[in-house]
């Protein structure tokens, strides 16, 4: 696999959609939807993260893999088959589409970990998934984690993104919260681990813009055990928001107000007590601030949260109907898939918009 | 009305007060001409003992003394502006005014004859060229409200 | 013998033409070169006392007057320098250690000049600072890694933080080797731009109080002026391990600096020489460092942020991650270019290393051990622009000092004869007549306008950059690429070269 040196910059499509009231859906709207805003991106990658589409082995990681070659597949099995044990090992499906080649070998892995090693190694089970998962990536060559949470999955590629869903038969999926990732990188070569959705865990992340920040959020990571080994912006904010919502446990306004912080001017005009908590979140993950236009979709088992960077300086909008709540970069790929929406806005900067499974209080 | 004021805890005793005084009462107008060509007296005394030292000008003063003596009227207060001149056809040179000024600071014109030299303010400026050209600031020019208790 | 075998430095050159015998240039030349001759009936000068501080060339009406190096030279070898040639006149004579004002002025590589910033172009938008919000508030003291909320959900208080409206301080300078009229000017000038001065080892002045929110008061060696009342008077609190121009000497005030003022704020007898010892005699360890900080936050409540200043030295990082485990909440590192009153120069010029590489080292050592959020990272020693700030910062600083910068502002004109005692600019000295030479209403509005003009040249960077709030830039080397570097200076710096 391409040995990452250098800073990934691109431009994008995003699209959501979920059903707050859990039921499921096939992958069908999302491909129509993220296929709208074709000239968006420019057949160099896409994908889209799927939730609820394992039912029957929810309690399990489902771990999906791109190889570059056999051997790449043996070494991680081997690593695979000593910390997790691994209930259902196969080829994820794939139809032939004839402007997609090159496509890696793509597994996945239905497994919990290893229980002596999980115990000997004093971690809870996402903080040793997640570390196995970084293990791999910056590791072994010719291998790459595409995703680890459980009962979800992601399936990307490189090509368009409506090429991509066709790839990978998503119209056989059901899933009740779907996002979708159509890429535009202006300096890489098509690489499919590159492509979005970004994961780690549960977490998955799609993501338009580029963070100029990204030099400052990397080093802090870094601190906290993370690996930036891909060099893109997404890899990073999923590991931001992985250590503020799960590591430290944050509520999920605060996590967001870290990454679009509020501006001092703002901050000064608030009620004391808010006042307080906001300057405390500016002073404490100040290096967590992503600066730069952003929009990003940061899906999760129990739903997401769209956002924007705190300047607005890339395009997001929000539509909903009675039972889903749908976002995009452009309104036309929601109304590509519900005609008629009962609300339809355009969020402020930094004004996260979390959509939730009912019954679900939190993301995390 | 607005006088000149000076701070001496900031003045350099440098007298660039006094050179650019003689510029601004000059013909010329020109640093180098006025002080090799022209033969001007300046129109401010720098006051000096050790490390104390302060510009002096005429405090044209509301009542003022030198208006009083002066035999033929030439001295006078303009009511508009407030600025103490003098009328250079109507001097007849007695220097009266020099012994009456309780300030010491009218003085004989150096080129000789009759005329005095005193501050006018450099009424016809902006703004005194020895308050423009202080490098710091020691001298201001101020209503007396602000500055007072200010020598 | 009275022969001075030394060439003078300088040549005094006035264009006859345009001087107009106005003597200014006498009156303000301490060094007493300029003079008027009855006889010729003009002025004349005694070159060798001249020390090119370029007072009088500044305050002639007439700019007839024009310092030069003087055209005498060695016969050409770059081994024995004209410099080191006087230097051993000098000593010859004296038989005394030579001593230097300001830092070391050799040509040695300066760092920063080989580091060049980025700029957006089409991916992401530069950002106009004179349209859009630029934020350059700057907290310094620890952070928690982690936000902690109490049973209440209620956040929990932070430790005490300095607030910075610019992430630059004016350093450490001290009443005594800085006169009263500096330190006004300083210190009036933080309060009004809202950012941090530093007393230096010379206790705080009485008109100094009204300041206490944007001072930070200094504890050295010699505890100077040092009492409860001074340390509650600042918004935090200084110690002073070493100083880049002289790191492992101490200092010395001469008596003849130690008037009645300087005296009274310092508590010690006028005309008494100040000693501050080389090492503090209560810290020959690490955990004697450790003590102190907890006396000095047990003193004052645990309301003020304790800064320990170290000098740049070989094992920096080392010596960093130390203090940062021992309780500091901020470090300043005072890199090799930093200024001084009075060094001894071969110190000043041999001892110690650069700021940026010590700054990259100390950065990457409080990462790898998750130390980096608990304290903030001051750099200081030589930072000459808003550009070097801005490199500091992406470097991995929170802030800078700048001293040097600052005296410029105020009229010093970097002829490095700090030590004379006889500034003719009214800023290293505490003669009177000389001190009366810098108005702090003057010096005040000149330091404010550096930091506002710097301000806006950090706010034009960062846009630049497509940021909107320093805080991304901390630490941010990506947007640094280097120039004329080898491959192990590149990896100290943690930068990439140009054009990768
Ligand atoms: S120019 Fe200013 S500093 Fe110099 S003598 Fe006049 S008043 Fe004093
Ligand atoms: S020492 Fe300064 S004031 Fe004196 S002659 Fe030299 S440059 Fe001019
Ligand atoms: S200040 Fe200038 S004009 Fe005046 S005497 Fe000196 S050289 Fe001549």
């Amino acid at each position: 696999m391409v040995n990452r040196q250098e800073k990934v910059l691109s431009g994008c499509a995003i699209s959501g959609i979920l059903n707050r009231k859990g039921k499921k859906f096939s992958g069908r709207e999302i491909i129509d939807s993220i296929a709208l805003m074709h000239d968006r991106s420019n057949g160099m990658g896409g994908g889209f993260a799927a939730y609820g589409i394992y039912p029957e082995r929810k309690d399990e990681y489902a771990i999906h893999l791109f190889y570059d070659d056999l051997e790449a597949k043996n070494k991680v099995e081997k690593f695979l088959n000593c910390h997790f044990d691994i209930s259902v090992g196969e080829v994820v499906p794939t139809r032939e589409i004839s402007s997609i080649e090159d496509s890696p070998l793509i597994w996945r892995y239905f497994s919990k970990p290893e229980e002596q090693k999980l115990s000997a190694s004093g971690l809870e089970e996402d903080e040793y998934v997640a570390q196995c998962v970084m293990n791999i990536n910056s590791d072994y060559q010719g291998a790459f984690v595409v995703s680890s949470g459980k009962n979800m999955g992601v399936f990307k590629g490189v090509g368009y993104p409506e090429e991509i869903g066709e790839f990978y038969k998503l119209e056989e999926y059901e899933a009740y919260l779907w996002t979708a990732h159509g890429r535009f990188p202006t300096n890489t070569p098509g690489w499919w681990g590159g492509a979005h959705p970004f994961t780690l865990l549960d977490w998955s992340i799609v993501h338009n813009g580029e963070i100029s920040s990204y030099g400052a959020n990397k080093r802090y990571l870094e601190m906290f055990g993370y690996k930036c080994s891909m060099m893109t912006d997404t890899e990073a904010i999923t590991y931001l928001f992985d250590l503020m919502l799960r590591k430290h446990d944050l509520p999920l306004e605060v996590a967001v107000k870290a990454v679009a912080a509020p501006l001092w001017s703002e901050i000064e005009r608030m009620e004391v007590e808010e006042q307080q908590l906001v300057k405390s979140i500016r002073q404490v993950y100040s290096s967590a601030l992503l600066n730069g236009p952003f929009s990003i979709i940061l899906g999760h088992q129990n739903g997401f949260i769209a956002l924007n960077d705190r300047i607005k300086l890339r395009p997001l909008v929000v539509a909903e109907d009675e039972e889903r709540i749908y976002v995009a970069s452009e309104e036309s790929a929601i109304r590509e898939i519900c005609a008629d929406p009962d609300k339809v806005w355009s969020p402020r900067g930094g004004e996260a918009v979390i959509g939730l499974l009912e019954g679900r209080s939190e993301i995390e | 009305m607005k006088r000149i004021y000076a701070k001496e805890e900031y003045c350099l005793g440098c007298k660039l007060c006094e050179v650019y005084c003689v510029t601004s009462h000059s013909a010329s107008k020109d640093i180098i001409k006025a002080h090799k060509l022209e033969s001007i007296t300046p129109r401010l005394i720098i006051e000096s003992s050790d490390n104390l030292s302060f510009a002096l000008q005429c405090r044209h003063c509301d009542e003022a003394d030198c208006t009083r003596a002066c035999i033929t009227g030439a001295m006078q207060k303009d009511e508009e502006t407030g600025v103490v001149n003098y009328d250079e056809e109507r001097c007849v040179g007695c220097w009266t005014c020099i012994m009456a000024c309780s300030f010491g600071v009218i003085r004989r014109e150096q080129a000789g004859k009759k005329v005095i030299a005193k501050c006018d303010l450099c009424i016809e400026e902006e703004a005194p060229a020895c308050v423009t050209n202080c490098p710091n600031d020691a001298l201001v020019l101020a209503e007396r409200a602000e500055e007072e208790g200010v020598q | 013998m009275s022969l001075n075998y030394r060439c003078p430095e300088f040549l005094v050159e006035r264009v006859e033409s345009n001087c107009i015998e106005c003597q200014a240039c006498e009156r303000q030349c301490a060094n007493e070169v300029h003079f008027y001759d009855q006889d010729f009936e003009k002025m004349r000068a005694k070159d060798e006392n001249c020390v090119n501080c370029h007072r009088c060339v500044v305050i002639c009406p007439t700019n007839a007057i024009g310092i030069r190096k003087h055209p005498s030279e060695y016969k050409e070898n770059h081994n024995w320098t004209a410099g080191m040639i006087n230097n051993i006149q000098k000593q010859a004579e004296s038989g005394g250690v030579l001593l230097s004002g300001m830092g070391n002025p050799t040509k040695k590589k300066i760092y920063w000049d080989h580091l060049l910033l980025n700029a957006s172009q089409v991916t992401n938008p530069s950002i106009d600072p004179l349209r859009e919000p630029m934020e350059l508030k700057t907290f310094l003291g620890r952070k928690p890694s982690k936000l902690e909320f109490d049973e209440e959900e209620q956040i929990k208080d932070l430790p005490p933080q300095l607030e910075l409206s610019a992430p630059i301080m004016f350093g450490a300078m001290s009443f005594g080797s800085i006169s009263i009229n500096a330190c006004k000017s300083l210190a009036r000038a933080a309060s009004e731009v809202g950012i941090i001065y530093n007393t230096g080892e010379g206790g705080l002045h009485e008109d100094l109080r009204q300041y206490g929110e944007n001072t930070m008061v200094q504890v050295a060696s010699g505890r100077f002026g040092v009492n409860q009342d001074y340390l509650e008077a600042g918004a935090g609190i200084e110690i002073k391990i070493g100083q880049g121009a002289k790191p492992g000497i101490g200092g010395h005030l001469p008596g003849e600096k130690v008037g009645p003022e300087v005296s009274k704020t310092r508590m010690i007898p006028e005309g008494t020489d100040a000693l501050s010892p080389a090492p503090h005699h209560d810290i020959y360890s690490i955990e004697d460092l450790r003590q102190l900080i907890y006396a000095l936050k047990e003193a004052t409540d645990y309301q003020k942020p304790v800064s320990v200043k170290i000098s740049a030295v070989h094992n920096s990082a080392a010596i960093a991650s130390g203090i940062a485990t021992a309780g500091a909440d901020i470090i300043t590192i005072d890199g090799y270019r930093g200024g001084t009153g009075a060094a001894p120069t071969m110190i000043r010029d041999n001892v110690g290393i650069p700021i940026e590489l010590a700054l990259a080292a100390v950065d990457d050592r409080l990462r790898e051990e998750g130390l980096r959020n608990q304290v903030s990272l001051v750099v200081s020693g030589s930072v000459r622009n808003s550009a070097d700030v801005v490199k500091a910062i992406a470097l991995g600083a929170d802030a800078v000092y700048i001293a040097s910068a600052a005296l410029i502002s105020l009229g010093c004109h970097m002829c490095q004869s700090c030590y004379t005692g006889k500034c003719n600019w009214g800023i290293a000295t505490q003669e009177p007549e000389l001190v009366k030479r810098l108005n702090p209403e003057v010096g005040f509005e000149r330091a404010k306008n550096l930091i506002e003009g710097w301000a806006h040249e950090i706010k034009e960077m960062l846009g630049g950059m497509g940021i909107n709030a320093l805080e991304s830039l901390r630490g941010n080397r990506l947007m640094l690429r280097g120039i004329d570097l080898t491959d192990r200076e590149l990896e100290i710096l943690g930068v990439k070269l140009a054009g990768e």
